[in-house]
């Protein structure tokens, strides 16, 4: 091995001969190529690349070169140190990217496994229902309105245009509540319907009001598949100048198609309710049978009961003499309003066969509802 | 209203192939709620044919008598040879006629009939029972027919054993419906028809010699006609048509006369009555009720009768409640029972709707002419009515008319709507014009006069026809509902949900979230309830609105907490074997005033005032909106994992946490005692900063738990959104978030069992000043190492400076500061000092 500053001609050190350095880089990248494992190829790399390696060495002596040799003897250093350097980075990811596709073929689990552990909960499908059919509203532009459950007999009533005397009083059977004397006077009752809240809102605020109103509703029904004494409405109100029962038609399609979905033909029958006038009950094609269940007893439809349609709700042009009752000039406004009920719709929209379900909160029923619907 | 499609054809003429299907989709179009089209007979297969009884031959030995009888049917077996049927029946004789099913025929049910050997004999078909035949509930024995009719006859059409019925809802406004007349009217129209109105007849005028009659109440009563009619044959029974016809429309034949004015109502509206002209004594009174009085109606049962009940009298009192239903003391005689009635009146009347509503109402006493009174019905057609009965009591009864004829008519003004022609156009949004509007006017019975402005008189069965409104629905629903375009409306700017709606939201996905399940509850309840909660006497909470017709009286009550309703969905989930539980509900309860008033009923024909809208509230409940949890089992679950965690008290309360922070507010939690809660594990939820105590969450008193039967440790939590959300949430502003780095410390303190953890905590935290950024309990620890009546609590304490790093020292002083306000406000120790 050559001492530093002695001078000498390059050519005659033997560690930069040319071959010498190949045969160098050559058995370093041999040495490289063999190494069977990360543990091997570090060795190999102490030897062939390290501090002590030949290379190494060799390019310590490129210091005491005279000048005019430095800069060949560097370059030839450089590019075997290069080729070396990348052929071990090379083994190195390679024999790496072995071991880590062991380490986590070692490491597998079984994923299949059910974990379960955060308890599920659930909405109630009646009030998710509500909520979809309030932020199609909403989105029209329209505000919810709220109401007392238990409500003066005058709001439920009579502003309504059901007189005391409304044979209409007799078709809604009405829980009355008790007077402070224990008599039924108190012109108390759990509200039969949603409509009282539009009788509110028209009280508390000028038109234009475009409402809609959900909320519990009581009638004196027994429970069974398709009664229920406590159920939900949706109600809407509309009154402004120039409302039309077009406006009307315009507004339920609209809700029907976001509800329910596209291309079902509805059927406007008329009806008789005192607080609207024309009034009409809403009937919409059934969209499992489309009608085809209809005298047809080889294809019974559960959910239309074969009859073609599925009832929504009632709907109507707002009977001035209400307009009246709670202060808005009927010269100057119209308005139209709905009430669907909601058990009925989450019965056809959801397939659900028996309305106790919605009633008894047994969490196996609701689950599967989620958070939205 | 149920209507046979056989009979309404006899007043339209409907096309041949139109079935009952068509037709109510018509009518339905046209407002009439057509609830089923009832096939009758579909299943109904002949030979079923007339037979005459030749011979009968008792057969004893059996348990019930039994007859073996020799029938003739004509050629209807094919050989004319006697039919050999065994009959359990003894209704019948030799010679009469019979109604006979043959082998091959089937019977409603599906029913086959085949020859069959039985009671030694063969039994070569049927001899038929209405019940049989699908003609009513009538199994008193076989149907004998009147002798007319001859052997071998069809009886599937003799008896008219196959139709179609419309069954009409006839809503109250619809009271012309409740007739034949009124449907085929509206059948009519739907098909732009003609209509042969049944009440066009010959009637002669009203005279001096009729039956006397007074009204003394002619507000109550502005019409009554009655007719007699003398020698009818007490024996004559209803032909076979107008049975059926009865019995189609669901009203049970009784007897000639009293089926001839059911037959008559139906077909005219016209409710009539017929009393035994012999019975009645002296003339006919119309009056009020007289307090103290009293009146033995058809149906047997004695009612006193209030002043307000309008009534039918002769000299000996009251004989009938207008327009709901007579006396029993001249009631048409049963043949039967000893002579039967030769002499009859008819009354054709017209009461007042509201005192014939009240009156039924208070007698509970709704009757086939209280609803048809109520609706209204036509005063114009009692004359034509009364005509109809006395026509048939002739032509079937053999009876003859008297020449009499009492007609009573209170004045009536003639009603008169103006309408701006342009109206119906206004209300549905499309342009009918006048000529179509005074079309469909007239089409339903209204003169109409004038042309830019109407003015229409509308018929005298339509009552329900007061204003332009009313006009203008009529237009637009014969017009039709579907022709009507769409359109919407343009509706401002709307500002979306309220603070409040979207907080209820909120609070309903965090729950839920959180792996709550939500439940709906009925509010009722009773004092059961209570017990079962272990409410002291004095709990406010079993102050309840109270109902007058409960569901079930048992339970009279609104709820004024959530907790029985939630606590029963609880149970009964568990008693379906869902035993790891976590459920909520949301909703109102109802809490009475102190002070209780009576709501007023304000006129409807301006705006109440405000002191009136403030009185309707005022007499109100309170009805604030709570929320509340139950959980029981495994909160989280145990598995492969390892073990899970129980539903607790701390689970209740980080529901309520859980609430509050849905709804952007702090809870602060305090130590509480209230039922149903167990007394060591209650806590009260108070807003933080205020005094404010919004609810309670922990465990159930084990007593509780024991009443309702629930897993031990139930847990709960209930509490007052309106109460929780009072204040509004308040704006968050964004952190300045530290980027130096964070030095932690440990610290374990000794305090009394009693203290409570939460008062250890803000002491740490006010004497941590402001570099403390996070304080965290990480273990609770009693046992022998730190004494008896002790517990240690371990918390980790988190220090940042927002402008450096901070130095040990620095951290270090600050948690002893910490330290040293734990000491000072709950007598703490600092663990290994």
């Amino acid at each position: 091995m050559s001492a530093p500053n002695k001078s000498y001609d390059p050519v005659e050190v033997e560690a930069l001969k040319p071959e010498v350095v190949e045969q160098a880089r050559d058995e370093a990248i041999a040495a490289f190529a063999a190494a069977g494992s990360l543990d091997e190829l570090k060795q190999a790399k102490v030897a062939h690349f390290g501090d002590r390696s030949p290379l190494a060495l060799a390019n310590r002596e490129i210091g005491a070169l005279p000048p005019h040799a430095k800069a060949a003897a560097g370059k030839l250093i450089g590019q075997a140190r290069g080729a070396v350097n990348q052929a071990l980075a090379k083994r190195q990811a390679e024999l790496e990217a072995e071991r880590d596709a062991r380490v986590l073929v070692e490491e597998a689990v079984d994923v299949t496994l059910p974990f379960d552990r955060a308890p599920r909960g659930a909405r109630h499908p009646l009030t998710t229902l509500a909520e979809r059919i309030e932020d199609t509203f909403v989105a029209m532009g329209y505000q919810v309105a709220e109401g007392p459950e238990v409500e003066a007999e005058w709001l439920n009533f009579d502003a309504l245009n059901l007189g005391p005397d409304h044979p209409a009083r007799s078709m809604q059977d009405t829980f009355f509540v008790q007077a402070p004397d224990g008599s039924a006077d108190s012109g108390v009752v759990l509200r039969t319907q949603t409509s009282p809240v539009q009788a509110r809102t028209m009280l508390d605020r000028e038109p234009p009001v475009y409402v809609v109103c959900p909320g519990r509703v009581y009638r004196t029904d027994e429970l069974d598949a398709t009664h229920t004494p406590v159920f939900r409405q949706v109600e809407g109100l509309a009154v402004d100048e120039g409302i039309t029962f077009a406006d009307l038609k315009g507004t339920i399609e609209v809700l029907v198609e976001k509800l329910i979905g596209g291309g079902l033909e509805l059927r406007w029958r008329p009806s008789y309710f005192p607080f609207t006038e024309p009034s009409a009950e809403i009937d919409l094609q059934c969209f499992v049978c489309r009608g085809e269940s209809v005298g047809n007893p080889d294809r019974p439809c559960r959910t239309c009961s074969s009859e073609g349609w599925i009832e929504l709700g009632g709907c109507g042009v707002v009977n001035p003499r209400v307009l009246v009752a709670c202060g808005v000039d009927p010269n100057r406004y119209s308005g139209f309003a709905f009430g669907l009920g909601l058990e009925r719709i989450l019965m056809n929209r959801h397939n659900v066969a028996d309305m106790r379900d919605m009633v008894e909160g047994d969490v196996r029923f609701t689950l599967p509802f989620g958070m939205e619907i | 209203m149920r209507v046979p499609l056989s009979w309404l054809r006899e007043y339209v003429d409907l096309p041949a192939g139109e079935t009952g299907r068509d037709v109510a989709e018509r009518l339905v179009r046209a407002g009439l709620e057509v609830e089923t089209v009832e096939q009758i007979g579909t299943d109904l297969k002949g030979p079923l044919v007339v037979g005459e009884v030749l011979s009968i031959e008792e057969l004893s030995g059996f348990k019930k008598p039994i007859r073996h009888c020799f029938v003739n049917v004509g050629d209807a077996n094919g050989t004319g040879e006697p039919q050999e049927i065994v009959c359990g029946a003894t209704n019948f004789q030799v010679g009469d006629k019979v109604v006979v099913v043959l082998p091959g025929a089937v019977l409603p049910g599906p029913f086959p009939i085949a020859a069959r050997k039985t009671y030694g004999h063969t039994s070569a078909g049927m001899i038929c029972s209405a019940r049989e035949l699908g003609m009513g509930d009538d199994h008193a024995g076989i149907i004998v027919l009147p002798p007319e009719y001859e052997p071998g006859t069809d009886a599937i059409e003799l008896l008219q054993l196959v139709d179609e019925v419309l069954d009409i809802a006839v809503t109250p406004d619809r009271g012309y419906c409740l007739s034949l007349r009124g449907v085929a009217r509206e059948a009519a129209a739907a098909y732009g028809l003609p209509l042969a109105d049944p009440a066009l007849l010959d009637v002669p005028p009203a005279n001096s010699f009729g039956y006397l009659v007074k009204v003394t109440d002619p507000a109550g009563c502005d019409r009554f006609v009655a007719r007699t009619v003398i020698g009818v044959d007490p024996n004559a029974k209803s032909p076979i048509w107008l049975q059926r016809r009865l019995q189609k429309a669901g009203i049970r034949p009784i007897s000639l006369t009293v089926d001839i004015t059911n037959y008559v109502m139906l077909e005219v509206g016209q409710p009539l009555h017929a009393y035994d002209k012999q019975r009645v004594d002296g003339p006919i009174t119309v009056r009020r009720a007289q307090e103290g009085e009293t009146l033995t109606t058809l149906d047997g049962v004695e009612r006193k009768l209030a002043a307000e009940d309008l009534l039918i009298c002769d000299n000996s009192g009251p004989i009938g409640l207008a327009g709901v239903m007579g006396g029993a003391s001249t009631e048409i005689l049963d043949p039967a029972a000893g002579p039967g009635t030769t002499e009859v009146i008819i009354e054709a009347a017209h009461f007042d709707a509201v005192s014939v509503a009240r009156t039924a109402k208070r007698h509970k006493l709704p009757s086939e002419a209280s609803k048809r009174f109520e609706r209204g019905v036509d005063p114009e057609a009692a004359r034509a009515a009364a005509q109809r009965a006395v026509d048939l009591l002739v032509l079937i009864a053999g009876g003859t008319a008297e020449a009499g004829v009492t007609d009573i008519a209170a004045p009536h003004p003639v009603r008169t709507i103006t309408i701006s022609a342009d109206l119906p156009d206004r209300v549905a949004g499309t342009a009918y014009g006048r000529e179509t509007v005074t079309r469909r006017l007239q089409e339903i019975g209204c003169s109409v006069a004038g042309a830019d402005v109407l003015e229409v008189t509308p018929p005298t069965w339509r009552p329900d026809l007061t204003d332009p409104y009313d006009l203008a629905e009529e237009v637009i629903r014969l017009e039709g509902y579907d022709n009507v375009p769409a359109r919407m409306p343009n509706v401002p700017p709307g500002k979306g949900l309220t603070e409040a709606q979207r907080v209820h939201r909120r609070l309903g996905v965090a729950l839920a979230g959180a792996g709550y399940v939500e439940v709906n509850n009925y509010p009722f309840l009773g004092e059961a309830a209570f017990e079962a909660l272990g409410l002291e006497p004095e709990d406010r909470r079993r102050r309840t609105v109270k109902l007058v017709n409960p569901l079930n009286d048992e339970e009279p009550s609104l709820r004024t907490t959530l907790l029985p309703g939630l606590l029963g969905a609880l149970r009964r989930n568990i008693g379906r074997g869902n035993t790891d539980l976590a459920i909520f509900e949301t909703g109102t309860v109802f809490l009475p005033k102190d002070e209780r008033t009576v709501a007023p009923r304000p006129a409807v024909d301006h705006r109440p005032s405000d002191e009136e809208l403030a009185e309707l509230d005022a007499a109100l409940p309170d009805q604030p909106r709570r929320v509340a949890v139950a959980l029981a089992g495994e909160r989280l679950p145990s598995g492969w994992w390892g073990k899970g965690d129980q539903a607790s008290w701390a689970d209740a309360i980080e529901a309520a946490r859980t609430v509050a922070r849905a709804a952007g507010v702090e809870l602060t939690v305090r130590q509480g005692q209230l039922a149903p809660w167990h007394p060591g594990r209650c806590a009260e939820l108070v807003v933080t900063g205020t005094d404010r105590v919004v609810g309670h969450a922990g465990e159930l008193h084990p007593r509780v738990v024991k009443a309702l039967g629930l897993p031990a440790r139930t847990a709960a939590m209930e509490l007052d959104i309106d109460l929780l959300t009072a204040d509004g949430a308040e704006r968050v502003n964004g952190p300045a978030v530290s980027g130096f780095p964070v030095a932690t410390q440990d610290v374990a303190l000794i305090v009394d069992t009693a203290v409570p953890a939460a008062e250890v905590e803000d002491a740490l935290r006010s004497g941590a000043g402001e570099l403390l950024e996070a304080i965290r309990l990480f273990d609770v620890f009693t046992g022998e190492q730190v004494g008896e009546g002790k517990k240690s609590l371990a918390y980790a304490l988190r220090f940042r400076a927002a402008d450096r790093t901070l130095t040990a020292d620095e951290a270090s002083a600050a948690r002893e500061a910490a330290v040293a306000e734990a000491v000072a406000r709950t007598g703490a120790v600092l663990r290994g000092a």
